[in-house]
């Protein structure tokens, strides 16, 4: 046991008080920090798998627009319509701290105006055109969705680490302290009757001699 | 709060990211995971902020997405590729984490 270890000295104990006192201050700040996480995640993990599901019905439809496009005309017209794009997609990117996690926040940047097809209209089936445009708006969305996934993805993380600080504090440390503590009490206490019992014994034995 | 222009990239095979391809995303083809993961080395290191990533592919390369899961950039967003319905990996992934925050599932 670690009490063994440690000398029952007054000293020790108030260190031992001290750290104490510091370890449940901060189980209290960790416990209130990832209860706070929890709530935030929450939001957001409901908000992203719902996104998901949608986001990943509309993909299908829009792959399957594609397929017939390529179905009309033959995959190598598609490709070629399709091999030097007018339109152009861009993200701007910055940083956000959710709880002191730093995570990204992503902005679709859509040209103004919406380009035309990168193709001769007549080259390709109206099929095409419709799902592009389709495309070309349902692409903010799917950052959108990146961009909630990732969050998630990092707050977890940090709630685990959060999660394991706050069980060791709780169940190792804490108990721990408390151990050594009443242990050294304990001694402290022992020692004090000792010295007492030693004292009525010396003060008897002189008065026997005298 | 400053804001940086990031680029878009997407992995995949081709019938899956040719839709990326016209509206102007620029597009890495392959059809291995040993490509894809190479390909994704490389784009590492050019500032990609967001990547789209097949399904289907970023199931057989769990390890590069896990060391890239704690970066803040790039974000991978995973796609259903074109071959018929995605197989629910990026879904799991999502439960994963949830599994991972909460200690249990939503």
């Amino acid at each position: 046991m670690a009490q063994n270890q440690i000398n029952p000295t007054r000293i020790e104990l108030r260190k031992c008080k001290t750290r104490l006192k510091s370890a449940t201050a901060g189980h209290k700040l960790l416990k209130d920090k990832l209860d706070e996480m929890v709530r935030q995640f929450l939001t957001l993990a409901r908000k992203a798998q719902q996104m998901r599901q949608e986001v990943e019905s509309e993909l299908l439809s829009i792959f399957k627009s594609f397929a017939l496009a390529r179905a009309i005309v033959g995959s190598q017209e598609i490709e070629s319509a399709l091999y030097m794009p007018t339109m152009s997609v861009a993200v701007q990117t910055a940083t956000k701290s959710i709880m002191g996690v730093t995570v990204p926040i992503i902005k679709t940047k859509l040209p103004e105006q919406k380009a035309s097809l990168p193709y001769a209209l007549a080259s390709a089936p109206p099929e095409l055109d419709q799902a592009i445009f389709k495309f070309y708006d349902f692409v903010q969305k799917l950052i959108k969705l990146g961009e909630s996934e990732k969050i998630c993805a990092l707050l977890a993380e940090e709630m685990e680490k959060t999660r394991r600080r706050v069980n060791a504090l709780e169940y190792i440390m804490i108990p721990e302290l408390k151990n050594s503590i009443q242990y050294i009490q304990m001694k402290l206490d022992e020692n004090e009757r000792a010295a007492l019992v030693r004292l009525m014994k010396v003060k008897e034995k002189l008065e026997k001699e005298d | 709060m400053t804001f940086e222009s990031g680029k878009i990239g997407a992995i995949g095979d081709k019938d899956s990211i040719l839709a990326f391809k016209a509206i102007g995303v620029e597009v890495f083809v392959v059809d291995t995971p040993i490509e894809a993961d190479e390909v994704l080395k490389t784009i590492r290191k050019k500032q990609y902020s967001v990547v789209f990533l097949t399904e289907e592919l970023a199931s057989a390369m769990t390890n590069t997405l896990q060391k890239l899961k704690t970066n803040t950039f790039p974000t991978i967003i995973l796609i259903p590729s074109a071959s018929g319905a995605g197989n629910g990996f990026a879904q799991e992934n999502l439960k994963k984490d949830i599994e991972k925050a909460l200690g249990t599932g939503l």
